[in-house]
């Protein structure tokens, strides 16, 4: 968006009645879509009305607001988005204030979603931000299919895989609307990523689940024997003394008496090791795995998945994530300054989007081990060892051996007392790379 | 806004006809626990029990060795995999108190495969494989009991005695021991 410097305040709209309305406030706005850009493709792109009621009308849903999400719902809010929702299960500590800007001392303690909600509402007029304190698992696909667009700010892989997979699962062929681009930002020290996933389309999260770096980790014989980090004498403290010595307790890394006990531990090691700089802050850094946020990755990365917002729900300019394009942006901040941006190709045998759950009609009286019998026959399937689960059982296992014993007199069951209508079967077979889902209908 | 249904619909059609699925799914993590279970190739020599066959992400592996020096004993670890799995390695303890140069007296086990060189790309049978081989070839030089791997290191026979006797339910340097004949 064209940049025009102002003393801070300026645009700022104090007047109460201001609903966003004003001409002037969106001028930039109206100008850059209200005309085709160099590389706006013209059989799609329709300068004026059309795409600046996207921007108003779209729905967008935002996944965490720490350090990427106060950076992405600020740019959403500033590039005219208006209807905005946020989810976050935390609340604001004092160490997040240097760089999570919608959140002041007077915050600490309160959820970060309905802090960040307020802030924005109250700070760009006519922006409706709707927070949701809690779990992203919370939600079922009636409340994600309201969206259009998803984007992340998350520092989990457990939720990325869960919403990807969610996302994934959405995708009905008879409902354009259930198609949900989901925009991923994330950052790490100096290094960050944004990435575009169209469900079903283009190469997924999980698809992608080895492009996380994995946590540096050093040899458990290290720690028990020649440590020579600071870091070794904590992870000691942590992995081992623990363990040794407080079995009963559950750690708590919030705990400062459980930081404060493995503090002590890890320095009197570093003592006996003769190795400095062992500190009660570094100690909680090394056991919560807290790896310094940097407020200006943070902007960078907001800023892509913001832009490719933009760009989705416009189609004013190419975006990242177009089927056979690139889907990938990956920034390096550490080493000079880099940026590579590639595709991901879709993996074949991806557990989520690989091959996507088909719908079976099932005689609630037949018995599982008809099911499994009419599998072998089945042509696209023709399993010769399968394993079968829903979410919650494990319906009948050829293997291992122990499994199979437990799960064989499921066979003589009927699959109403298995499973619900509706439920998902997932088959592996050792003869197969992929999995198979099946959506069980009761006839 | 987007330009990307009238893709999905020139791609071939998917046999899926009524629409996705409400209930909760089975996660990624469980099936790739569940695929690498189905690839399971476990020797005479090993065993897995589901103390809850319905939740395959916690099992315990009970390993005899049929050779080596820990011959006729009988060991389990307990496996515990989190929804982070493969990102995340497999937690395994060894849930007797045994003399070992890479197992200490907590049940931590030292190898790689389990903590620095873990890749999404190995599976169960990878780490099933790296604790058959520790009982085959304890190894002095990657120690998490120092005084074993010191036995191991400095008299072979000292340490395979040592073996015998912890096996056994014995004392060995003041720590005693859990029995673990078959």
């Amino acid at each position: 968006m064209a940049a025009t410097l102002q003393p801070e305040g300026v645009s700022r709209t104090t007047n109460g009645g201001d609903d966003g309305e004003s001409p002037a406030r969106w001028k930039y706005l109206n100008t850059l879509l209200g005309r085709a850009g160099a590389y706006s493709d013209p059989t799609e792109f329709i300068p004026g009305d059309a795409p600046i009621m996207n921007i108003k009308n779209a729905r967008i849903l935002v996944i965490g607001a720490g350090g990427l999400g106060c950076e992405i719902l600020k740019n959403l809010a500033l590039s005219g988005f208006r209807n905005l929702d946020v989810i976050d299960m935390d609340t604001i500590d004092v160490s997040n204030l240097n760089r999570q800007f919608l959140f002041r001392e007077k915050d600490v303690g309160q959820p970060k979603a309905s802090v960040a909600a307020e802030f924005v509402m109250k700070r760009c007029p006519g922006c409706k931000v709707t927070p949701y304190v809690g779990k992203i698992q919370d939600k079922d696909e009636d409340y994600y299919m309201q969206f259009n667009i998803v984007i992340c700010g998350l520092d989990s892989i457990e939720a990325r895989r869960w919403i990807n997979a969610t996302l994934v699962g959405m995708v009905d062929e008879e409902n354009p609307e259930s198609l949900k681009p989901l925009i991923d930002g994330g950052t790490e020290g100096f290094k960050g990523q944004s990435r575009v996933v169209l469900p079903t389309l283009t190469s997924c999260l999980e698809c992608q689940l080895d492009m996380h770096a994995p946590r540096a980790a050093v040899p458990l014989c290290t720690l028990a024997t020649i440590p020579r980090q600071p870091q070794h004498c904590i992870e000691w403290a942590h992995i081992l003394k623990w363990e040794e010595e407080r079995k009963d307790d559950v750690l708590d890394t919030d705990d400062p008496e459980h930081i404060t006990w493995l503090y002590q531990k890890a320095l009197s090691r570093a003592r006996e090791f003769n190795i400095p700089g062992v500190t009660y802050s570094l100690t909680q850094g090394v056991v919560k795995n807290i790896i310094p946020a940097i407020a200006s990755t943070n902007a960078i990365v907001a800023a892509s998945c913001c832009n490719e917002a933009f760009k989705i729900a416009t189609s004013s300019a190419p975006y990242l994530g177009y089927p056979g394009t690139n889907n990938y942006m990956l920034y390096t901040g550490d080493s000079g300054i880099y940026t590579y941006t590639f595709e991901h190709q879709k993996k074949s045998d991806c557990p989520v989007c690989g091959n996507r759950p088909k719908a079976i009609t099932l005689d609630p009286e037949s018995t599982l081990g008809e099911f499994v019998e009419s599998l072998a026959e089945r042509p696209e399937s023709q399993l010769k060892k399968p394993n079968l689960r829903t979410a919650g059982k494990s319906l009948y296992y050829s293997t291992p051996a122990s499994l199979e014993e437990s799960t064989r007199p499921n066979l003589k069951r009927k699959l109403e007392d298995l499973l619900e209508d509706g439920e998902v079967i997932a088959i592996s077979d050792p003869a197969f790379q992929i999995d198979f889902q099946y959506i069980a209908h009761f006839s | 806004m987007l330009k990307i249904w009238s893709m999905k619909q020139a791609q071939q059609k998917e046999e899926t006809a009524q629409g996705p699925a409400k209930k909760k799914k089975v996660t990624a993590a469980q099936l790739r626990v569940q695929k690498d279970l189905s690839e399971l190739a476990l020797p005479q020599t090993m065993k897995t029990t589901f103390p809850n066959p319905d939740d395959i992400l916690n099992f315990i592996l009970t390993l005899t060795p049929d050779e080596g020096l820990y011959k006729s004993g009988l060991f389990t670890f307990s496996f515990a995999i989190t929804q982070n799995f493969p990102h995340e390695p497999p937690k395994v303890k060894c849930q007797q108190k045994i003399y070992h140069p890479n197992i200490d007296l907590e049940g931590n086990v030292c190898l790689n495969i389990l903590r620095e060189d873990w890749k999404p790309v190995l599976n169960l049978n990878a780490v099933i494989v790296g604790l058959q081989f520790l009982f085959l070839e304890p190894n002095a030089s990657d120690p998490l009991n120092k005084d074993a791997a010191k036995d191991l290191q400095e008299d072979r026979d000292r340490f395979r005695r040592n073996v015998k006797t912890s096996m056994g339910g014995g004392n060995v340097r003041g720590e005693t021991f859990d029995r673990v004949m078959k």
